[in-house]
């Protein structure tokens, strides 16, 4: 483990960025954080977490894929990947870390996709341990340690202190480009802050959120209760939670007319809109009851069902903080634990 | 008031006025507050909560209440009964199938808000004299009401209820120096290139969730064009940043004389883009333009967009900037 004074933490952004960009979680022009690439003078935010999550990095909500462009009778297929440059996101928290896991699972197996295969690999993620967690929190429903989270390489601020450990080989390459800055630290210097932080995350209301029961084995049950319509009934069909959620990846892929061509692109997709799986034939989904069980389900059922009972949660709780009509994936699971339990 | 308002659902349940009740529903926490319809005692005694976190503006929800069989009964601040009269003289509510009851407003707070003040960690409030109290994870805090109001009742036009069938408390006053425009004309006062760098700014953290288009009760199309795959210009994802700008502009444009300016489209971004102020400054044109006019005042009057006298600004008035 390694060390720096807090005072020194610009010089630290400053040596990262002379090697590579790195993106920060600021404070924006309404007072909320987000991801911005740095800049000399950039603070870190005291913001417990960014609105949108870091997802964007490797998953951005748009981009192109591939152009068409017609030359009389032949068709000139152009690859719209631009080079990726290596980059460092800094100050990830242990929720978003774990949701790279997750939508690894989804766009990292076979057939794997390569933009995001991309991004990934030129991407090191610096997670930073939580010590203030909201009300909103329910990370460690999902086993996340907020105070030891994951990522290439964890950072804690305690004290005047700040420290660094490298987790993988990406996180050890950019600390011993820095060692020049770094001190030796001993893990026991954060063992007082990581005891503090569990004991709030224990104290939390969701501490005791239990997901028993979520699983494929009751995948009728669950999708069969009679609580969907009230459960939904004030839902707005925006995307908002889907949109701010950092383990939410549908998308969808449409071709944008240029006048002499095609631009092919994708775009997230909500499955809380209406035309969300739309095809041919018309829509599977023709109600927002059936969209919004939808979200849920993906989350709690099928999810787990298909990888080995990870839930596609990691607890951020910004759709708790977000949802226009405070309806979230907390309420539904308490509403349907009845049903399984 | 929450007292009462249990008490009058329950006698307007029992004697058969209404089959159901809309209201807010209790969440987690203190202020996770939903819309709810409520159809039986028990209903109302598990959840039924009327307080300051109550701000969603249930006056929407009637469009699809409404056409339901039998009455229901509908707990309407005084802003938001704004967009139900405008909602009726747009013919979107049956206003035999509900029953309005108007309840008083001393201006709301949300849990946003509170975090936006500094507090974490919340874990309950309640409200003593002039200030709030709040338990947080991390010891009590303590906000004046007024610092715990959210932006748009610090500018409440009217605590007055424009229509109901049956009043709960004491009806309040409209608010005439109530500021609302203050920020319009800070606006106005900015050069051109100042105004658009500052709506770029503003319009660039737009992340396309349409909670302003969902929940806004001018915005009552069956299917927005934006959503429809056979318009030929639905628009999941915009070509480039300006057209995703264009989409807040073409919306104000939409509403402009049929929005009462309750709020809801600032309340639920996502990404605090100040989005009132473009209908406000509709609002404080057309009050320039064609005489004072509050959409949702009334039913019946000739709305200034949608009407025609010799008074009319000319046309041309685009070409001077504004200036008659």
């Amino acid at each position: 483990m390694k060390k720096l004074p807090v005072s020194k933490i610009q010089e630290l952004f400053a040596a990262i960025r002379a090697q590579q960009t790195l993106y920060i979680p600021t404070d924006d022009a309404s007072g909320q954080a987000r991801y911005l690439p740095w800049q000399e003078g950039m603070e870190l935010t005291h913001a417990l977490n960014t609105v949108r999550s870091a997802k964007d990095f490797f998953f951005p909500q748009t981009e192109n894929l591939v152009e068409f462009k017609l030359k009389g009778k032949e068709i000139e297929i152009i690859d719209s990947r631009t080079e990726q440059d290596d980059f460092v996101i800094f100050g990830v928290r242990a929720c978003d870390a774990r949701s790279f896991t997750i939508l690894d699972k989804v766009f990292l197996i076979d057939p794997i996709d390569t933009y995001y295969k991309n991004r990934r690999e030129h991407g090191t993620v610096v997670t930073l341990a939580c010590t203030q967690p909201e009300e909103t929190c329910f990370c460690t429903t999902f086993g996340i340690d907020p105070a030891d989270p994951e990522g290439d390489a964890a950072c804690w601020i305690a004290g005047d202190s700040l420290y660094l450990k490298a987790r993988t080989e990406k996180g050890e390459k950019l600390l011993s480009a820095l060692d020049n800055l770094l001190a030796d630290a001993d893990e026991g210097e954060i063992a007082a802050q990581q005891k503090a932080t569990r004991d709030i995350a224990q104290k939390l209301p969701f501490a005791k959120l239990n997901l028993a029961g979520f699983n494929g084995e009751n995948l009728n049950k669950l999708f069969d209760s009679k609580k969907w319509p009230e459960l939904s009934e004030a839902c707005l069909g925006c995307g908002t939670c889907t949109f701010v959620c950092p383990t939410c990846q549908c998308y969808d892929i449409r071709d944008f007319d240029t006048g002499h061509g095609v631009k092919r692109f994708r775009c997230w997709d909500s499955c809380m809109y209406s035309d969300f799986t739309l095809m041919a034939h018309g829509n599977s989904r023709n109600s927002q009851v059936e969209r919004f069980r939808q979200r849920f389900m993906h989350k709690l059922v099928y999810f787990p069902a298909n990888n080995e009972g990870e839930y596609g949660c990691v607890g951020c709780g910004r759709c708790l903080a977000k949802c226009p009509i405070s309806m979230n994936i907390v309420k539904v699971a308490k509403a349907l634990e009845g049903e399984v339990q | 008031m929450q007292e009462l308002m249990l008490a009058k659902a329950k006698e307007l349940l029992q004697n058969g006025t209404v089959n159901r009740v809309l209201g807010w529903q209790a969440g987690e926490f203190v202020y996770d507050i939903t819309p709810a319809v409520f159809e039986s005692e028990q209903d109302l005694d598990a959840g039924f909560v009327y307080n300051e976190f109550c701000g969603n503006n249930l006056s929407k929800y009637l469009i699809k209440e409404s056409r339901k069989e039998g009455k229901v009964l509908a707990f309407l601040k005084p802003c938001d009964t704004y967009s139900f009269n405008q909602l009726i003289k747009e013919h979107r509510i049956i206003r035999e199938n509900v029953y309005v009851i108007g309840v008083p407003c001393e201006g709301k707070t949300d849990g946003e808000t509170l975090k936006s003040k500094g507090v974490k960690g919340i874990l309950g409030a309640k409200s003593e004299g002039d200030e709030l109290i709040i338990d947080t994870l991390y010891g009590e805090q303590r906000l004046s009401k007024r610092d715990a109001l959210t932006a748009r009742c610090l500018t409440c036009k009217s605590k007055k209820h424009v229509v109901y069938d049956e009043l709960l408390g004491e009806e309040g006053e409209e608010v005439p120096e109530n500021h609302r425009f203050e920020e319009v004309e800070k606006l106005e006062a900015m050069t051109p290139d100042e105004r658009f760098a500052f709506w770029r700014g503003e319009l660039s953290r737009c992340i396309r969730c349409n909670a302003c288009r969902n929940v806004c009760p001018a915005c009552s199309c069956e299917k927005c064009v934006f959503d429809n795959p056979a318009s030929g210009i639905s628009q999941k994802a915009a070509a480039d940043s300006f057209e995703e700008n264009m989409f807040h502009i073409i919306r104000a444009f939409h509403v402009a004389g049929r929005c009462t300016d309750c709020g809801e489209c600032s309340r639920v971004c996502p990404q605090n883009i100040p989005l009132h102020l473009l209908n406000r400054k509709f609002i404080k044109d057309i009050d320039a333009f064609y005489g004072e006019y509050q959409a949702g005042e009334d039913t019946e009057s000739r709305a200034p967009l949608t009407n025609f006298t010799y008074d009319d600004v000319e046309p041309s008035i685009v070409y001077k900037g504004g200036k008659k």
